[in-house]
């Protein structure tokens, strides 16, 4: 990566000394964002692909019968797993999940969860079993911003997410009872700071010369969850501000798209 | 959220279940060099969380492919001993800790002049002895007083502390009774000097004006934090009578 990184990053830096993208979009603009929902239809209990601009990734979702958390008896349970395929980039290896990988199942995770669009007391069957639902989210080429492309994949894929049928204690395979229930869509949205300046939906290259990014996940006037990563930089007060603004300003175009995708 | 049985974290007055008022830390006792192998070491006690902070380098990388000619690698190792909380953790690295040493190490690396020794790692371990919220701030903030004791260049301090959100009212420095029940928490942690961020992390649910409030408290937070700091670091400079 670093010798990629070091090659991108000053022209990059030129770019932005000139206010230009490095694909002509304006600071606080997202590229073109394209959801294919049903997109492995026939075995997932819910699925969606996402294009952002080329960053390509596909989320599963998988419901199955299970045990609640001890601490949490009358919950369903949510577990998010991210995979950042080979195939997605030369720097992507196989194996079990490094630290990236975790980053960002636990931060597409905690905008599900503490959003509450996902009502996992409604996932409550009876004493001692529970809906465990299952985000796989699976990166399949990776221009940037992966945090955003992943977490409207997973919302667009819970959207169309059925819930199986349940009989006599156990699932029945491939018959449903009706939609996974939610009680709503929660967006994120990662600006980068490269400099003084501030860019929404980062891609691969302006990464590269990222100081540091800020992801705010909202559902209508609520912030759930943030997470600064992606570099040592820090970040002014007023930059934390703006990013929480950019949150607001783009979420709901973001959640248009993905209800009538 | 579900509503049920929800004990009340505020009293009428205005005072927490510890006795606090909204914007006051818990008690907070600091101590520098408490280890006799570690190059630079700390230990934290706030309110019912122990850490302990040790540092090792630079020195080092292997194996070398993971060498940076261009600077040293700082790694953050951030361990839950499992004694630390009520139910027994299982012994090991999980993903919550492995985030947490990601966002810290960057939090760090910020202040660590890293391109003084190429090739070279860094390496912080946090040992989580007993926990009762906030550890990754207590962590934190022992680190990097931890790597001041080591001798290793910075150009500030790391200070942490968090805010949330209990009973519909923003408090500084929640404990776990208040991180169980509330409604949010907002760990940051800043460059004192530059009142700059370097670790933002938040969960549940605030509007935009109540995060402006949690950030402002936090800030205040980690401004006193940081005074501490700086008087832990004092004090292990002191020369005894006897020595």
């Amino acid at each position: 990566m670093d010798i990629e990184a070091y090659l991108h990053k000053d022209y990059i830096l030129s770019l932005i000394r000139q206010k230009r993208r490095v694909d002509d979009r304006d600071f606080e603009e997202f590229r073109p964002l394209a959801i294919t929902k049903g997109y492995v239809s026939t075995k997932a209990d819910g699925s969606a692909h996402v294009a952002l601009g080329n960053t390509k990734v596909v989320v599963g979702i998988s419901i199955e019968l299970g045990e609640p958390y001890p601490d949490k008896p009358e919950e369903g349970v949510l577990s998010t797993s991210a995979e950042l395929r080979p195939m997605a980039s030369p720097y992507f290896e196989p194996g079990p999940p490094r630290e990236d990988a975790i980053e960002l199942a636990r931060v597409v995770d905690r905008g599900i969860r503490e959003s509450g669009m996902l009502p996992l007391d409604k996932l409550f069957i009876e004493d001692g079993k529970v809906w465990v639902v299952y985000v796989d989210i699976h990166v399949l080429d990776h221009d940037g911003n992966l945090i955003d492309a992943s977490g409207i994949a997973a919302a667009a894929a819970l959207s169309e997410t059925k819930l199986p049928r349940y009989e006599d204690g156990e699932l029945i395979k491939g018959e449903y009872q009706g939609n996974l229930p939610l009680n709503g869509i929660a967006i994120p949205v990662t600006t980068i700071r490269i400099e003084d300046e501030l860019l929404v939906d980062p891609c691969l290259k302006e990464e590269y010369a990222q100081e540091c990014r800020l992801t705010v996940t909202t559902m209508d006037k609520n912030i759930h969850s943030m997470q600064k990563g992606g570099g040592h930089g820090s970040l002014k007060p007023q930059q934390v501000e703006m990013a929480i603004d950019y949150a607001f300003m783009h979420a709901p175009q973001i959640r248009k798209e993905i209800e009538k995708a | 959220m579900s509503t049920k049985e929800i004990p009340k974290l505020i009293d009428d007055k205005g005072i927490r279940i510890d006795g606090r008022k909204k914007d006051e830390l818990r008690p907070i006792s600091m101590e520098v060099g408490v280890l006799a192998r570690a190059d630079g070491s700390a230990y934290i006690e706030w309110g019912d969380n122990k850490v302990l902070a040790a540092v090792y380098g630079p020195r080092q990388l292997h194996p070398k492919f993971m060498q940076d000619p261009t600077k040293a690698i700082l790694h953050f190792i951030y361990n839950m001993a499992p004694f630390s909380v009520d139910e027994r953790k299982r012994p090991g690295p999980d993903r919550r800790s492995v985030e947490i040493g990601k966002v810290c190490a960057e939090a760090l690396s910020n202040v660590v002049l890293l391109e003084k020794y190429p090739n070279t790692v860094i390496d912080v371990f946090v040992e989580i002895l007993q926990a009762d919220a906030g550890t990754r701030c207590v962590g934190l903030t022992a680190a990097s007083l931890a790597l001041a004791d080591a001798g290793i260049p910075m150009k500030d301090l790391v200070a942490a502390c968090a805010a949330g959100k209990i009973d519909g009212e923003i408090v500084l420095d929640l404990k776990k009774e208040e991180d169980n029940y509330g409604e949010c928490d907002l760990p940051l942690a800043i460059l004192p000097r530059k009142k700059e961020v370097v670790l933002l992390q938040m969960d549940g649910s605030l509007t935009k004006e109540e995060f402006q409030e949690a950030f402002d408290l936090a800030l205040k937070g980690c401004l006193e934090i940081y005074e501490k700091q700086k008087q832990a670091l004092l004090k292990s400079m002191e020369v005894s009578e006897d020595s």
